[in-house]
């Protein structure tokens, strides 16, 4: 199929853009990549009279280092972070998890913005951004300029904190030099959608866990933290009896769903052994 | 304004045609194949500025002022005789897809970018058969010819590494 027919907008600046989305109220949708936007329009599962593409905006992509924080624009691409040397030094969680999104066709395109506004359960980014505390910088109407947490930055499936006539502008993580970090992602073929993954990021001092982060995919409708295993490891050695002791309780409180991949239960099984399998690869590595 | 295949090329299209339309359909080249048409064979690779993306997933508008490079504009290519030598196809369908893929693939890991089955991101491996596999592992071949399309990458990736263009480095 092909699309509905629609008017091309390509602001050059976040004004024009928030002008244009304003004018056009919910006859608009923005378009970072597309890799997620045009399957969705050739379904006709969203007809927008306008399509306004982010990427003429200079600024908005694009990689750096603010005091203990790494800033990424929203429109810098899969590739784009994958490659880049601050972000291999200081949120390597965020690197291990975009190196799994995809194939590297749509890592070239797709951008980090566009993945997390988009919020596929079974996106791979959510997961890493909420375990590394990002803090997402969204302008509305007029220029208006607010940071949400991660905590609060997912809502439901495919919906975030990002409201009509928003845009999503900067991804800002704070510094984790010298953590250890591991994807685990759990799927049947090459760069198929997460059934499962773990993202973890570990502190290590000798052979001790001093501070750890687990982010779950796929686990519920929204990216998840194990608080409890956080909490459980630390001060443990990077041992498999310990690391799989803390593990253990990975799935609770959460309510994966079951589908064709796997039932809730087997997901829940999942998240525990591959909740073991990344923290003792981040504390290697 | 686009230029395809070195030829600086106007079209007039309406806004929803994908690049993939906007080649076949309007360009009359035809080499470039629809197979998902929604992201998931690779049959559609084509290079902007040396990067290999995937036409159907693509605006035409969202290309204006960039270089597209297609199976056309590559002959003849080592790659080419390789596929012949190693029989890396057999319906042929995904061809030019792979022959793209690998040729961006070679300029890529020229570049320095690393993969999943890398065990540390920030250094670039030798491109193995298996670096090789996963590097390429959007471009589906229903005949099942990876090993022939593979070796013929191995065989021809030192010459790949000498014809590739310098990709754009990441923005500051
Ligand atoms: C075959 C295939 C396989 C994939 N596999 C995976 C996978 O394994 N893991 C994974 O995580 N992802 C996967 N993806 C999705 C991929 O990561 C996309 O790049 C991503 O979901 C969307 O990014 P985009 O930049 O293309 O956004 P677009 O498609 O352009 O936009 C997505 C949505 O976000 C909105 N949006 C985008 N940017 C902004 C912004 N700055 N402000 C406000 N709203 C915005 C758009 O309006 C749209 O609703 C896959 C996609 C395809 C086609
Ligand atoms: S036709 Fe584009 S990926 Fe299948
Ligand atoms: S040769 Fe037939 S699909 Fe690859």
């Amino acid at each position: 199929m092909i699309p509905v027919q629609f008017d091309y907008l390509a602001p050059e600046s976040v004004e024009d853009a928030l002008a244009a989305l304003a004018e056009a109220g919910d006859d608009a949708k923005i378009m970072a990549g597309g890799q997620s936007l045009l399957p969705v329009l050739r379904l006709r599962l969203n007809s927008p009279e306008k399509v306004i593409d982010l990427s003429r905006i200079p600024g908005l992509r694009g990689i750096s280092e603010e005091g203990d924080t790494i800033v990424i624009g929203a429109m810098t691409t899969h590739s784009d972070v994958v490659e880049s040397e601050l972000v291999g030094q200081h949120a390597l969680l965020l690197q291990k998890t975009v190196a799994e999104v995809a194939d590297p066709q749509i890592r070239h395109r797709g951008t980090l913005g566009g993945a997390l506004v988009h919020a596929d359960p079974a996106g791979d980014i959510g997961a890493a951004a909420l375990a590394l505390d990002a803090e997402f910088v969204i302008v509305g109407p007029g220029g208006a300029t607010r940071t949400v947490p991660a905590s609060e930055f997912f809502v439901d499936l495919f919906e975030t904190a990002v409201q009509e006539g928003e845009l999503l502008t900067q991804v800002r993580i704070p510094k984790h030099t010298g953590w250890g970090a591991r994807y685990e992602k759990f799927v049947r073929v090459a760069h198929q959608w997460a059934i499962v993954a773990v993202a973890a990021t570990v502190k290590m001092e000798g052979g001790t866990i001093t501070e750890a982060r687990i982010g779950l995919t796929n686990m519920g409708s929204i990216p998840l933290r194990a608080t409890s295993v956080e909490a459980a490891l630390l001060g443990q050695p990077a041992t498999e009896e310990a690391v799989k002791a803390a593990s253990a309780t990975a799935a609770d409180g959460t309510n994966p769903p079951s589908d064709l991949n796997g039932d809730s239960d087997y997901r829940k099984h999942l998240a525990g052994v591959l909740t073991r399998r990344a923290v003792l690869a981040a504390a290697g590595s | 304004m686009l230029v395809v295949n070195d030829a600086p090329t106007t079209l007039d299209l309406e806004p929803r045609v994908s690049l993939l339309d906007a080649l076949r359909e309007h360009l009359h080249l035809t080499g470039t194949k629809k197979g998902c048409n929604q992201g998931a064979c690779g049959a559609c690779t084509v290079l902007v500025d040396g990067r290999r993306v995937l036409a159907c997933l693509t605006l035409a508008m969202q290309v204006e002022g960039r270089e597209v490079t297609t199976i056309e504009g590559v002959g003849p290519h080592p790659l080419q005789a390789a596929f012949v030598r190693r029989d890396g196809l057999q319906c042929g369908y995904c061809t030019p897809g792979q022959i793209c893929s690998a040729i961006g693939m070679v300029a890529e890991h020229r570049h320095g970018a690393a993969s999943v089955v890398t065990d540390d991101v920030t250094t670039t491996p030798d491109l193995t058969p298996e670096e090789i596999r996963e590097r390429m592992s959007g471009n589906l071949c229903r005949c099942g010819a990876y090993n022939g399309i593979v070796e013929a990458i191995v065989d021809t990736a030192p010459a790949m590494a000498e014809m590739a263009p310098a990709l754009t480095p990441v923005p500051a």
